[in-house]
């Protein structure tokens, strides 16, 4: 980019007086921000080529570096900002497609935050979580209309396979591709350790993985990759992926440069080419046709495990999950808006799908007026950032909660956007070896397990100040909602009353 | 002699369940009769079993499919061999739309045409390379985003114009197809480069179309190179620059 336009994005400080020129920040960083003079035997610093990932400045033994992120390199414009300008520099410049990564950054509502929870006072009692039994557990799985029993009392009727989760949070579908190998691992075990899930995404289910493949879901996307008996046989659950909430309706491309020897292997294609999931699955053009791959994945699994569909939260959500359910799904998944991604087309990401909230508010009640809520169940993405989210989503009518992003933060990013360009400083985002070591996987296995474990805590200790000890009584409870700075058609969508109703 | 299972009033369900108790048996040859649009049959299934179906199989038939053998005395519906990973299947008639989609490895050949969206997205990995031969025809969007393998348009009844639709190998980045006949510039997507058919290329195509004649039983061919093309993608990464940083 010419000299003229160059606007960074943040402003990196570094104090002469700590600093020790130890060389750490050079090393740590692979946007070769920072740089050793060898003749002044100093480090300088090239600011444009910042990304704010704060690597540099969290293993800065002597704090002598800051990153600001830069706001008055242009006239203050309300319409024009800064983020805007830039990205007209940077199309001018190369003219193609404006790519980002993570998920929706733009300040629109998070309805989340207009919603409250419910807890008992005098008229009934809350309950202490610490001295008294209160249940998490989760399946996932199409439900029985009716139950029948044998005169013995024994059950008769026959139910299909159920994931079963004891925390109600799943780690969301995330390729070995867009994140490294130690990533993968660590949120494998991890799902192992707590007994949830994690979800391979379209990145093929790795050999090193297969010992976790009890606790793996593995997804059969638009391009195939992965995608044979045996990895459809060896997982607990198949998702079908039609859709991601950062990228309703596109497809994605993993560019040449990654698929590495080891991806290739995992992905099952030619090392060094392009790994490219068409828009749409050719052969899912109707409801009929997701109906014919559901059933062909059941016929070459026996019957034996759950198939579910993952959308995005379009318009008509209702009508899409009603047809999904009908298609014979197990479960379906909804991806908000906001929900992450490790590539994207920025405009799409920005502009493209609705609030995972409306979404769930408006698929479960569809799913419940037709009386099919108990053929599916609900996962919900798209931005989950704590317990209360999550406890939130399950009264609105969840069954369970994707985490992609507060996984990876867990792991150590600090949502820098750019997992795109494959140099991830802390290891996650990145294929180079030389950053993916940094990722220790006993570490990150053990922060993930620690989120999950907390969160669990956490919402635990809400149900139980609700009077409630068991996630099952929760679910779909919509009088524990209470709505603020909601309209009355934001209410009525969401279908909650008003705080004080 | 061969296992016979008659499919007449039999759900998908149980027809498929009984070829599984086949499979367990370790039988290696069945004979399917009265086979009338069932669904997913072969679906999955590892090598050691040659099906002979009489009848018409129904969609997705040998989906997923990693090994076994097919054959189908009449047409098939759409969805030959979706996401195939090995065997080969043999169809005596014609077939309908998204054959062999995705598919990793293993043969098709289709006696007569097939329909739409052809060997879209054929993958190739290692050892892997998955052959589909067209008899007669092939509908539009032939081998679209086709990453690997190879696909041959025989035209054996030597339909005048060409014997494939519009947008072939659209978003193509791998693999090869062959046609025997003419194909216009506006049939092809813009990720397709056309060539006269080498040596190299004879020597596969040659072997491809022996193969196929021996499973249909017809003498050896009199064909040369000058009667087909070769269309190849123009690059292995299409959409390399189609985004800024």
């Amino acid at each position: 980019m010419p000299e003229w336009l160059t606007q960074p994005d943040f402003l990196v400080e570094r104090d002469p007086e700590r600093c020790i020129q130890c060389e750490v920040c050079v090393r740590q960083c692979a946007n070769e921000v920072h740089e050793f003079d060898a003749e002044l035997r100093e480090v300088f610093s090239d600011s444009a080529a910042c990304v704010g990932c704060h690597r540099c400045a969290s293993l800065c033994p002597t704090d002598a570096i800051s990153i600001r992120e830069v706001e008055l390199e242009f006239r203050t414009n309300a319409n024009w900002s800064p983020q805007v300008i830039r990205n007209i520099y940077r199309q001018a410049e190369q003219g193609g497609v404006l790519l980002t990564g993570m998920g929706n950054p733009e300040g629109l509502p998070i309805y989340w935050d207009r919603m409250l929870l419910n807890a008992s006072q005098v008229t009934n009692p809350s309950i202490d979580p610490l001295r008294e039994p209160m249940e998490l557990f989760t399946q996932l799985g199409k439900k029985p209309a009716r139950l029948e029993f044998a005169e013995d009392g024994a059950l008769q009727t026959q139910i299909g396979p159920q994931l079963e989760l004891k925390v109600p949070v799943m780690f969301s579908a995330m390729s070995y591709g867009s994140i490294s190998y130690n990533a993968s691992e660590a949120l494998a075990r991890a799902a192992h350790e707590v007994g949830t899930y994690a979800n391979t995404g379209e990145g093929g289910l790795h050999e090193h993985i297969k010992p976790y493949a009890d606790n793996m879901i593995v997804q059969v996307a638009s391009g195939r990759f992965g995608v044979d008996v045996d990895y459809l046989n060896a997982a607990a659950a198949i998702e079908i992926k039609i859709g991601q909430g950062a990228k309703p309706g596109i497809g994605g491309h993993l560019p040449g440069e990654k698929v590495s020897a080891d991806i290739s292997a995992t992905r099952m294609i030619p090392e060094g080419t392009d790994a490219i999931s068409p828009a749409p699955h050719h052969d899912i053009y109707s409801i009929e046709d997701l109906r014919q791959l559901i059933y062909a994945i059941k016929e070459a699994t026996r019957y034996t495990k759950p198939v579910g569909v993952k959308i995005a939260a379009v318009h008509h959500i209702a009508a899409i999950a009603s047809g999904a359910v009908r298609a014979g799904a197990d479960f379906v998944a909804i991806d908000g808006y906001r929900g992450g991604t490790g590539a994207a087309p920025t405009m799409i990401r920005n502009n493209v799908g609705i609030p995972i909230e409306f979404a769930l508010a408006a698929v479960d009640a569809r799913l419940r007026e037709e009386g099919i809520r108990h053929d599916a169940s609900l996962i919900v993405a798209g931005s989950f950032r704590c317990a209360a989210d999550v406890v939130k989503a399950i009264a609105l009518g969840a069954d369970a909660c994707y985490i992609g992003t507060a996984a990876l933060v867990a792991m150590g990013c600090h949502l820098c956007q750019k997992c795109y360009t494959g140099k991830c400083n802390w290891g996650i985002a990145t294929q180079d070896p030389y950053l993916t070591r940094r990722l220790n996987t006993n570490i990150a296995t053990r922060r993930l397990t620690n989120l999950l474990q907390s969160w669990g805590h956490e919402i635990q200790e809400i149900m139980g100040g609700m009077g409630i000890n068991a996630i099952e009584s929760l679910r779909g409870n919509r009088d524990h909602l209470r709505g603020v700075n909601l309209s009355d058609r934001e209410l009525q969508v969401l279908g909650i009353q008003m705080a004080g109703e | 002699m061969a296992m016979r299972i008659d499919a007449a009033n039999l759900h998908y369900r149980e027809l498929n369940e009984r070829i599984h108790e086949v499979v367990s048996a370790r039988e290696t040859e069945l004979l399917l009769d009265s086979v009338l649009g069932h669904r997913y049959i072969g679906a999955g299934l590892k090598g050691g079993l040659r099906i002979e179906i009489n009848g018409v199989p129904g969609n997705d038939l040998a989906a997923f499919m990693d090994g076994a053998e097919i054959i189908v005395n009449s047409n098939a519906q759409d969805g030959v061999a979706n996401t195939m990973n090995d065997g080969s299947i043999v169809i005596h008639g014609d077939a309908g739309d998204i054959l062999g989609h995705s598919m990793r490895g293993g043969t098709i050949y289709v006696a007569g045409l097939v329909g739409y969206r052809c060997g879209i997205h054929c993958k190739a990995y290692e050892s892997k390379l998955p052959v589909i031969v067209v008899g007669t025809t092939a509908g539009d969007y032939l081998g679209e985003y086709m990453a690997g393998g190879a696909i041959v348009v025989l035209n054996r009844d030597d339909e005048p114009g060409s014997p494939v639709g519009r947008f072939c190998g659209t978003g193509m980045h791998g693999g090869v197809i062959f046609v025997r006949g003419e194909v216009d510039d506006y049939q092809l997507g813009a990720e397709v480069a056309v060539a006269e058919v080498g040596e190299a290329d004879w020597g596969i195509l040659e072997a491809i179309v022996a193969d196929y004649c021996t499973n249909f039983d017809l003498g050896p061919g009199r064909l040369s190179p000058d009667e087909f093309l070769k269309l190849y993608p123009r690059s292995s990464r299409p959409y390399g620059k189609l985004y800024a940083y």
